[in-house]
């Protein structure tokens, strides 16, 4: 891949072009617009985390001591509700995604720069409606507002609760159109399908789950506020509504929704395995492949989380063979990752840790996904502390690991600036042993029958319980240092040059931090992806002429 | 060295005006092409947003038989038909009014776009009546709620919730349609478009016809399907 060289003085960046509030409130330059979901979506994880901890402090004892029966309801539901459609959701998408789609494929910007901006909007009304609730009271229907009780029984702020998950729906189907659309029609000359970084891969079938899945559960959550609100009922048994009609509708979309917040972080995971392994990634084309792979098959296996329900058998074993077979794609990211890393030289650089730390987590998390498709075993495990470490596996230490991987890889590009490195993967290790302190103990309990959304719980349970809690404290401790020191290396960091790890993106070919427009000259894309060689023959090119 | 710096020093940013092609794109031809791809995309989100609903509807239907028979012969067959030919002639208007632009011609857009309009307009007032007729005769689930002569009566409020909110959220996209038929002709008239672009006209003809086709099938569900009852029998 051939681009302008970069310049070697301090020159104009996306962030100094312009000064002032109203600049970044009303910009419509794709990386800045992401440092704006940056802001709000690491606020929401600190809600959303604090509810976490009230969560596991309840927990460390068997009583019901800090909270009762409804605040904890209430504490879960919004740690629910802003963890996934506040956090997970959006996070690498509209941060590193929105940075980096336009980066990666040699354009100027996202197609459309104005409704990327509306997005965010959006994003922050249904925001205001998620604080709101918060604040008045909050709501105590768990994050997946299964009827009859969120229609007719709950106390808490169902309708608002609804409006906040609809309205927040709506900027992540504007980003996935955004991202589509500009995948199909931006690409620099000669950046064909096949020369798209595995990331701009991921993010186009997370695009497609986003414009296909994310109507079904706004109609569904209209449905629900139509009926709260409005009394016209679609889902109540008392004039022969069917409350498992919701769950279906529910999950039609919330199931593939767990694909959105993971095939981002499998992006990432590419991205870094391969720059650290200086080697083209393992199976390019099944990685691409095996993301679309996903995306499809994603939606064809939502019936299994109604095994218990009133499903039928049969529906059931097909769902449960389905959800084996999306099993498969994701399975070939974990050997494909693995078999880069076999024989090459592999640099551990912070990115890298947690990248390792994601094959593994994601490995466990998606295995024991497989014991929840197994019709007979999920009777047993159904609504026990197994889903709920099940869920943060794949969550917590995949997409969160993934999502902290990529924040770590492009903070210099981002910035401009490195943070610390011996702090940094101290916070990797910390997260990477807290994480499996706090979770893998709910595998036993869950395995043991404890069940989840209580707060009160038989003492037997306790030695887990304590385990989880203390493990939730390190795993804290590792969230936290990561936002101390990157707020720090934005003055202090060491200044980080354009392409500091060696990797090959278009990204790392302009300066960083980028131009306002991204790049000073079109790049004209004449190689495969992931050419270290042609890299490093470019260096040498750079430096004969340095030199010379 | 310093000649290098030079060059680096940036345009500022250069807001185009309405029309123009804008700064990331390379020519006017893809800044169309993804308007167009964009406005095609948005209509298959509009497809599954509507989707879930239909889906309820076939589930219901299915289940219930004779309260949707029964509880379809409420609806007022006459005026769902007259609304049916509005729209489609509304359609028909804006295929005009996107034909008019194509050629340049500010009047005619401006008259179909005004036409359009109009028939959106009666469409919503008809929908408004019907509305209020079934507030009237207690055809709104609720505790108000009252179908005596229902068949299976203990089902029907399931078809008017469908009723109301299948045309409901049709009847919210026909009122955000005509918001922008409003703003579309006000620019038209101030002579924004031109033969050369006139992408928002055509972007919104994809969008009006796609919320008529939505009619086009919820006439039939709502309004005809055994109207009469006979299949059950």
């Amino acid at each position: 891949m051939i681009t302008a060289t970069a310049p070697l003085k301090e020159k104009k960046n996306y962030i100094n072009a312009e000064a002032g509030l109203k600049s970044w409130l009303l910009t419509q330059d794709h990386k800045r617009i992401a440092i704006l979901y940056l802001i709000a979506v690491t606020a929401f994880f600190m809600v959303g985390g604090l509810m976490a901890a009230l969560i596991r402090i309840e927990l460390a004892t068997p009583a019901g001591d800090l909270l009762d029966s409804n605040t904890y309801n209430k504490v879960f539901t919004m740690h629910g509700v802003i963890m996934v459609f506040f956090f997970l959701i959006p996070s690498i998408p509209a941060i590193l995604g929105n940075f980096l789609l336009p980066l990666m494929i040699g354009a100027k910007d996202l197609a459309f720069p104005r409704i990327n901006l509306i997005s965010w909007y959006i994003y922050m009304l249904g925001g205001l409606c998620g604080v709101i609730v918060l604040l008045s009271g909050g709501v105590d229907t768990g994050w997946t507002f299964y009827t009859p009780f969120s229609s007719t029984y709950s106390n808490g702020y169902v309708v608002l609760t609804a409006l906040a998950a609809f309205i927040n729906g709506f900027s992540s189907i504007l980003t996935g159109l955004n991202f589509i659309v500009t995948v199909h029609r931006m690409r620099a000359p000669g950046m064909t399908w096949f020369r798209l970084p595995l990331f701009v891969w991921a993010h186009y079938a997370t695009s497609i789950i986003m414009i296909l899945g994310t109507p079904v559960i706004a109609v569904t959550l209209f449905l629900l506020m139509l009926e709260r609100g409005l009394h016209i009922g679609f889902f109540d048994p008392a004039y022969g509504g069917d409350p498992v009609l919701f769950q279906h509708l529910f999950w039609f979309y919330s199931h593939p929704a767990v694909y959105i917040m993971i095939l981002p972080s499998m992006g990432v995971i590419s991205e870094v395995v391969s720059t650290f392994c200086s080697k083209k990634p393992f199976g390019y084309t099944f990685i691409a492949f095996s993301s679309l792979a996903i995306a499809v098959f994603g939606f064809l296996v939502w019936g299994h989380h109604l095994f218990v329900s009133s499903q039928s058998a049969y529906a059931g074993m097909v769902f449960s063979i389905l959800s084996f077979i999306v099993a498969i794609p994701s399975a070939i990211k974990v050997f494909n990752w693995t078999a880069t890393m076999y024989k090459g030289s592999v640099r551990l650089d912070t990115p890298m840790l947690y990248a390792l730390g994601f094959i593994g987590l994601f490995t466990i998390g998606g295995l024991t996904g497989l014991f929840l498709a197994a019709m007979g075993l999920d009777v047993h495990l159904t609504d026990t502390y197994f889903v709920i470490a099940h869920f943060h596996y794949v969550m917590v230490g995949g997409a969160i690991l993934g999502y902290l991987a990529g924040i770590h890889f492009w903070w210099p590009k981002i910035t401009g600036r490195m943070y610390p490195e011996g702090w940094s993967k101290i916070a990797a290790g910390l997260t990477f042993v807290g994480f499996n302190l706090t979770f893998f103990p709910q595998f036993i309990l869950g395995y043991m029958g404890m069940p989840r959304r209580y707060h009160v719980y038989p003492p037997e349970f306790q030695v887990f319980n304590v385990l989880s809690s203390a493990g939730a404290t390190v795993l804290g401790l590792g969230f936290l240092i990561p936002g101390i020191y990157l707020i720090w290396s934005l003055k202090y960091g060491k200044v980080a040059g354009p392409n500091p790890w060696g990797a090959t993106g278009l990204e790392w070919q302009t300066s960083s931090p980028p131009p306002t427009e991204n790049f000073e000259i079109t790049p004209v894309v004449t190689t495969e992806a992931y050419d270290y060689a042609a890299l490093a023959a470019r260096e040498q090119m750079q430096e004969v002429t340095r030199l010379g | 060295m310093d000649s290098e710096t030079a060059v680096v020093e940036q345009k500022p940013h250069h807001h185009p005006g309405y029309g123009e092609t804008r700064h990331h794109f390379e020519n006017a031809a893809q800044q169309k092409d993804a308007s167009t791809i964009g406005m095609w995309v948005f209509l298959l989100t509009e497809l599954m947003f509507f989707g879930g609903m239909f889906m309820a509807y076939f589930v219901y239907r299915q289940w219930y038989p004779i309260a949707f028979a029964s509880a379809s012969n409420k609806t007022n067959l006459w005026l769902g038909a007259f609304n049916t030919t509005v729209l489609i002639c509304s359609s028909l208007t804006m295929a005009l009014g996107v034909h008019a632009a194509s050629m340049g011609k500010k009047k005619l857009l401006i008259l179909f776009l005004f036409l359009t309009l109009v028939l959106g307009g009666a469409f919503l007032g008809v929908k408004g009546y019907e509305y209020h007729d079934k507030w009237v005769h207690h055809e709104v689930p609720g505790a108000h709620f009252d179908c005596e002569d229902c068949k299976d009566a203990a089902h029907a409020p399931l078809f008017f919730s469908l009723y109301f909110g299948m045309t409901g959220l049709h009847a919210s996209h026909m009122i955000i349609g005509f918001g922008i038929l409003l703003v579309l002709i006000w620019q038209a008239y101030k002579g924004k478009f031109t033969s050369k672009w006139y992408t928002p006209i055509e972007m919104f003809g994809l969008y009006w016809h796609f919320v008529d086709i939505v009619w086009i099938f919820l006439f039939p569900l709502l309004y005809l399907i055994d109207r009469s009852g006979r299949g059950l029998h």
